[in-house]
């Protein structure tokens, strides 16, 4: 499978106090991790691509220790995660999904053995397309404190030859989340779900 | 802190190749933006002064998050810029009280020297507004090859009494300058221009 080519990186961090409610006493934070790669199966239907995902392992692996850094070093303070992909206009929707495997193995290694699925998205667009990357709790996916998402973007990527792909952690839940359901303070953490 | 901050986000941007030519060492720039609250929205004040003051602690704390994404000694920096944008019940003259009389000072003591003007922006709008931050070199204005800018975006500011602030630093250039100019090395430094 051909090789990796990294055109850009982007790491963005929100510190979130408060959204009109009393300021919590550890402010949220979400981080994302960008990368602009050129789609080595842009232009064309490539019929065998699955091979790409092995290749994309190390940047995935890279991408998920930058958001643990920038989240402070400590991989037990993250509590949610998810995943996306923007495919150029050159490329199939089919490509971004190349991102699953590499992008939720990247994660669970980095975070040492979390249980839940990676909540993901993935779309076509052009430059400055914006993805709203989904994010559930890492070891119970019903955590409904932490259903939440961040929106990602880069004004130049992806070209129409190129991949954007997202990786995104927070450390907790949502900074006034009030609306019941489960607890993270409950979660069994047996199947993942609860 | 006089400022109330609902949210501070970092951008952090590594480019590595432009048209498939490799960029070495990478171009790296950052941005730190605050959301804040707008104490003078939804009326007419005549006396800015609490604006001001918010300006000169958020110089401080914005350029010393943008440092830090870097990772750099602040005196490294080579550009920088500033921008606002006001929510719309504010006006465009609250986001020139916070960029333009107190807010230079302490970004200038965070980077050892800033011989050059910090060129701006600003501009009001809704939730998701993109600001262009306009970058120069930070001791030579005429520097061309640091003629740049950086655009960011929160999706969920500036709410409508609301003020995004946001200051930009580099350690480096455009990817690929070759357009002539006044170089770096070429700087005398006196006189903030060239």
């Amino acid at each position: 499978m051909p090789e990796v080519e990294l055109r850009k990186r982007i790491i963005v961090v929100e510190e979130i106090f408060h959204e009109g409610g009393p300021a919590a006493r550890k402010p949220l934070r979400r981080a994302a991790a960008l990368a602009v790669i050129r789609n080595p199966f842009a232009g064309r239907y490539v019929e065998q691509i699955a091979g790409f995902m092995e290749d994309l392992n190390p940047l995935g692996l890279d991408m998920a220790k930058a958001l643990v850094a920038a989240l402070g070093g400590d991989p037990k303070a993250v509590e949610g995660y998810g995943k996306g992909a923007i495919v150029g206009q050159a490329g199939e929707l089919e490509h971004g999904a190349l991102w699953h495997v590499p992008g939720g193995y990247a994660m669970r290694e980095v975070l040492g053995g979390a249980k839940a699925i990676v909540a993901s998205t993935k779309k076509v667009g052009g430059p400055g397309t914006r993805l709203d990357v989904p994010v559930t709790h890492v070891n119970a996916s019903y955590v409904r404190s932490h259903f939440d998402a961040m929106e990602v973007g880069i004004a130049d990527a992806p070209r129409a030859d190129e991949i954007l792909l997202a990786l995104v952690m927070t450390t907790g839940p949502r900074v006034h989340a009030r609306v019941g359901g489960l607890k993270a303070s409950e979660i069994k953490g047996e199947d993942g779900l609860r | 802190m006089k400022s109330r901050i609902r949210k501070i986000v970092t951008f952090f941007e590594e480019t590595r190749s432009e048209m498939g030519k490799p960029v070495n060492p990478p171009t790296r720039r950052a941005a730190a933006a605050a959301v804040i609250e707008n104490p003078c929205a939804g009326k007419y004040v005549e006396d800015l002064s609490e604006l001001m003051e918010m300006g000169e602690e958020l110089g401080s704390l914005l350029t010393e998050r943008a440092v830090a994404a870097l990772g750099i000694p602040g005196p490294s920096a080579e550009s920088y810029g500033k921008a606002a944008a006001v929510g719309e019940n504010g006006e465009l003259e609250h986001a020139a009280a916070i960029l333009h009389p107190k807010l230079g000072t302490p970004v200038r003591k965070v980077l050892g020297k800033g011989a050059a003007l910090i060129p701006s922006s600003k501009k009001r709008g809704g939730p998701g507004v993109s600001l262009d931050i306009p970058l120069g070199h930070k001791d030579a204005a005429f520097v061309r090859s640091h003629f740049d800018g950086m655009e960011i975006r929160v999706n969920d500011a500036p709410r409508a009494n609301e003020i995004l602030v946001a200051i930009a630093v580099t350690d480096s250039g455009r990817p690929l300058p070759r357009v002539g100019g006044l170089t770096k090395d070429q700087i005398k430094g006196e006189d903030g221009l060239r």
